[in-house]
């Protein structure tokens, strides 16, 4: 009987020990008003932190009893095209049954629309528990929060069609990406026109790669200007599958994630609502979508991690080579402690970034009621910027790190771990769409590269530093270790600014972005350790040594670089 | 049409992962060792009953169990799944009973708390005493039909139930009349998962056993919510509330009586290593036909 919280105290610790929670609840609750209007709805502080346990508690059992044990069944079969429709594996039946009876949809939705109103960081718990158990799943289940974009932007109208659906167990999926528009949004040309006629808008063309296309409300970006050529012309669209005209054309055969079903959809006609106001589908509404949608690939990715470790761990201590457990050989336990030191840095930094988000989103919810005051202003403007900064770092660094953590699963294994016998080579595959859609650890490089040259990062691990000084650390050697490589960060960050060479800056980019992270989620888990050495003390030595070597690295390659150099980069 | 279903559900030690101090030196379950559970077939019997309430709206599902206080927490469980409320049974009388004094006792609720009951539905029997006796002694005492191996409710209309059942090297399929008694087969359809929005709702409901010595639900924490929400006061049936004879209560009523209790350790006693030669298995085949293992 495996639980997937209760047997994995470092979500717990996250969830329960951040000074931002009372906050983020409070923000969240509003006076806890809705005690009064709806039975499951909590007290006070301590009351919804035993309800966001309680309901992770039956996330872990499900996953844990429920799609873990029907994961290598759903891997083998996959995903059905049947008369333009798609038909799930069996076995992704029974998941999604068990999440709806449970009532796991409408995560984060108020309780007015039959939503369980809960702050991101919880649904980001579960979202992680999910993809442990199956990463392909987990893509399926998790496209409920587009739902928070037509929340955002909708019309009330629109919100009380949609939303109790959603939280009923309807499904959703985000129709973005077309044959000559994947990373370069912008050329997306699915034609919206208004019928005036039937007073609706009609969608007509093809969209390719999107996840569960065959679900029952889909976002859909398509050109309503025509034309326009650029991101300025597009709109975001409502198409509910009730009213008919898109059919699936045809279902990929992926490496990985074979539960999850990825469409190419045609639209012949489709009738569709508008959302929003027309042409900022992209520049506003896309941007929102991708942000939510890029913390569920940081929260599959840290599942996937432990996934990784779970299996790497059970083999090596069954396991006998030479007379004893494998695990007692250090080349074997350094494996399996490094990826248990990504995990448990790159979970910090996942959390962190959920934290920072949850504020902001509830402020701006806030503010779509009333007017804030002056303070919730500022408090709005520090959070949103921190949420910038840290998604394209939680969704980057994690979605590598679970790749690096299966193939060291897989490493542990041995010659076992390439048979298919194993759950560690899904992993594997699973894994390797992490680093890739929702945009690329290149993009993600792209996103975040603003925030080293405008000094938010190193603001970030300055204040990080002084935090440490302040919690007693003074003089501790992993705090010491850490200022050097701020330093390091700091040196390399200067000398790239100061070469004024825009090329030079975009290779360097990359090993600015790793430094960051490195940094940051090492603060992280000294954090973490301070108030539980017991869970995290050993993981923050080894990330220590990993993330000090890591930097080193960049330091020397930033140094030793040049833009006279980047000529040998280029390809012709 | 709306249904009265009273399901009947124990709480038990899990024995299904036991250790070496599973057993007191006296013979007697370590209960303290072992977590206490939902019995598994009650949950199954469970999931008959709420299906049969989703079919059918309007219909009442209450939980009856027998126990001490902490046994309340298989009512909480089962109202997290979508039962509507319970009673637990507890009195020191009912103390000891075995399975003649336990159905004496259910059957007498039963006959207080639900007297116009449809439908009563239990596991097959508990995975701690393994007797299936409960269920049956419980239709007998209340006059009713019993069907027992229950697999699956196939329908449920018009004071007629039909039921699959799961016999020795088959199924069958009965009719009988409502009100009757079933119990339910650990094949029978899992129970659905806790649902959140229930948790949630249901969380602080307790039996009055469950309150601390002396104090009463205004003394707990969010007492308030407890003047309010009536559901969130468990019921609660002594000897006296059902008017029960105490006689037959406890161990009183129990005829049953333990002699010793063994440590069964198996071994194997004799064995025969064969090879994959057609020579072994044509060998092997002729000594299970003879013996009418096979054929």
């Amino acid at each position: 009987m495996a639980n997937y919280y209760s047997d994995i105290n470092e979500i717990k610790f996250e969830l329960e020990n951040s000074p931002l929670m009372q906050r983020i609840v409070e923000l969240k609750e509003l006076d806890y008003a809705d005690k009064d209007t709806h039975d499951y709805a909590p007290q006070d502080f301590a009351d919804a932190m035993d309800s966001y346990d309680r309901l992770l508690d039956i996330v872990g059992d499900i996953t844990g009893n429920v799609v873990a044990p029907n994961a290598e069944a759903v891997d083998a079969e996959g995903a059905h095209h049947e008369n333009g429709r798609v038909r799930y594996a069996s076995k992704t039946y029974e998941n999604l049954q068990a999440m709806n009876q449970a009532g796991l949809n409408g995560m984060t939705m108020p309780r007015r629309y039959g939503g369980l109103n809960l702050p991101v960081t919880i649904y980001t718990a579960a979202n992680e528990m999910v993809a442990t158990a199956d990463a392909g799943f987990q893509n399926i289940w998790s496209l409920q929060d587009c739902i928070e974009t037509l929340y955002c932007f909708g019309t009330e109208e629109q919100r009380q069609k949609y939303i109790p659906r959603v939280c009923a167990g309807e499904t959703m999926s985000m129709d973005l990406t077309e044959p000559d528009a994947g990373s370069d949004l912008q050329s997306v040309m699915l034609k919206a026109t208004y019928d005036e006629e039937n007073g609706c808008w009609r969608l007509n063309g093809s969209k390719r790669f999107i996840t569960n296309g065959d679900s029952d409300i889909h976002l859909v970006l398509a050109r309503s200007e025509a034309g326009t050529r650029d991101g300025r012309g597009l709109s975001m669209f409502i198409y509910d599958k009730r009213d008919g005209g898109v059919d699936v054309r045809r279902i990929e055969n992926k490496m990985g994630i074979h539960g999850s079903p990825t469409c190419e959809l045609v639209y012949k006609n489709a009738k569709c609502e508008l959302c929003g106001d027309r042409k900022l589908g992209l520049i506003k509404y896309v941007m929102s979508l991708m942000n939510g949608a890029r913390l569920g690939i940081a929260a599959q990715s840290v599942g996937l991690s432990q996934a990784a470790y779970n299996e790497a761990i059970a083999y090596a201590r069954d396991r006998r080579q030479f007379g004893k457990a494998i695990i007692e050989f250090p080349a074997v336990a350094e494996m399996i402690s490094n990826i248990k030191a990504r995990l448990d840095a790159g979970r910090a930094l996942l959390y962190q970034t959920a934290r920072y988000v949850d504020i902001y989103k509830n402020l701006e919810d806030i503010a779509r009621e009333r007017k804030l005051t002056p303070e919730e202003r500022q408090e709005l403007k520090q959070y949103s910027r921190l949420a910038d900064a840290f998604t394209p770092l939680a969704k980057g660094m994690n979605s590598e790190y679970a790749n690096q953590n299966a193939y060291d699963s897989i490493q542990v294994h041995g010659g076992s771990g390439f048979m298919l016998e194993y759950a560690c080579q899904r992993i594997y595959r699973d894994a390797r769409i992490a680093s890739i859609y929702e945009g690329t650890t290149q993009l993600q490089t792209v996103a975040a590269i603003r925030y080293v040259t405008n000094g938010m990062y190193a603001t970030v691990i300055q204040e990080m530093e002084q935090q440490a000084m302040m919690a007693g650390l003074e003089g501790d050697s992993t705090l010491r270790r850490l200022k050097e490589m701020a330093s390091k960060f700091n040196a390399c960050t200067a000398a790239v600014k100061d070469s004024g060479d825009q090329d030079f800056h975009d290779l360097c980019a990359r090993h600015l972005y790793d430094m960051a992270g490195n940094i940051i989620m090492c603060h992280l888990l000294m954090q973490n350790a301070l108030k539980a050495p017991e869970l995290f003390g050993r993981s923050l030595q080894v990330y220590a040594n990993m993330a000090d070597a890591e930097v080193e690295k960049h330091f020397t390659w930033i140094r030793k670089m040049t833009p006279e150099k980047v000529d040998f980069y280029r390809q012709a | 049409m709306k249904l009265n279903i009273v399901v009947l559900a124990k709480q038990v030690p899990d024995t299904r992962n036991v250790g070496p101090d599973a057993m007191t030196p006296e013979g007697t379950v370590n209960r303290s060792a072992l977590p206490a559970i939902f019995n598994p077939e009650d949950l199954n019997a469970l999931e008959q009953a709420l299906r049969l309430k989703d079919q059918n709206p309007g219909t009442t599902v209450t939980i009856i169990t027998m126990g001490p206080g902490r046994a309340a927490e298989v009512i909480r469980e089962a109202m997290y799944r979508g039962a509507d409320g319970g009673y637990l049974l507890t009195d020191r009388a009912f103390a000891g009973a075995d399975t003649l004094a336990t159905s004496y006792a259910l059957s007498t609720a039963i006959k207080h708390v639900a007297p116009d009951v449809d439908l009563i539905i239990g596991g097959r029997q508990a995975i701690d005493g393994d007797t299936a006796q409960v269920g049956p002694q419980v239709a007998e005492k209340l006059g009713l039909n019993q069907i027992t191996y229950t697999e699956e409710i196939l329908s449920c209309q018009d004071g007629v139930i039909r039921v699959k059942r799961h016999i020795d090297g088959g199924v069958e399929t009965v009719e009988s009349a409502l009100p009757c008694v079933l119990t339910v087969n650990g094949s029978a359809a899992p129970c659905r998962p806790r649902n959140v929005k229930l948790v949630m709702k249901y969380k602080r409901a307790l039996a009055p056993m469950e309150l601390p010595q002396g104090s009463g639900y205004g003394d707990l924490p969010y007492a308030s919510e407890y003047e309010k929400k009536d559901y969130l006061k468990l019921g609660q049936l002594n000897c006296a509330d059902i008017d029960a004879d105490l006689n037959q209560c406890g161990l009183a009523g129990s005829p049953t009586k333990v002699k010793a209790v063994e440590n069964i350790v198996f071994k194997a006693k004799e064995n025969k290593i064969l090879t994959g030669s057609d020579e072994d298995i044509n060998a092997l085949v002729q000594e299970l036909l003879a013996s009418h293992t096979i054929g």
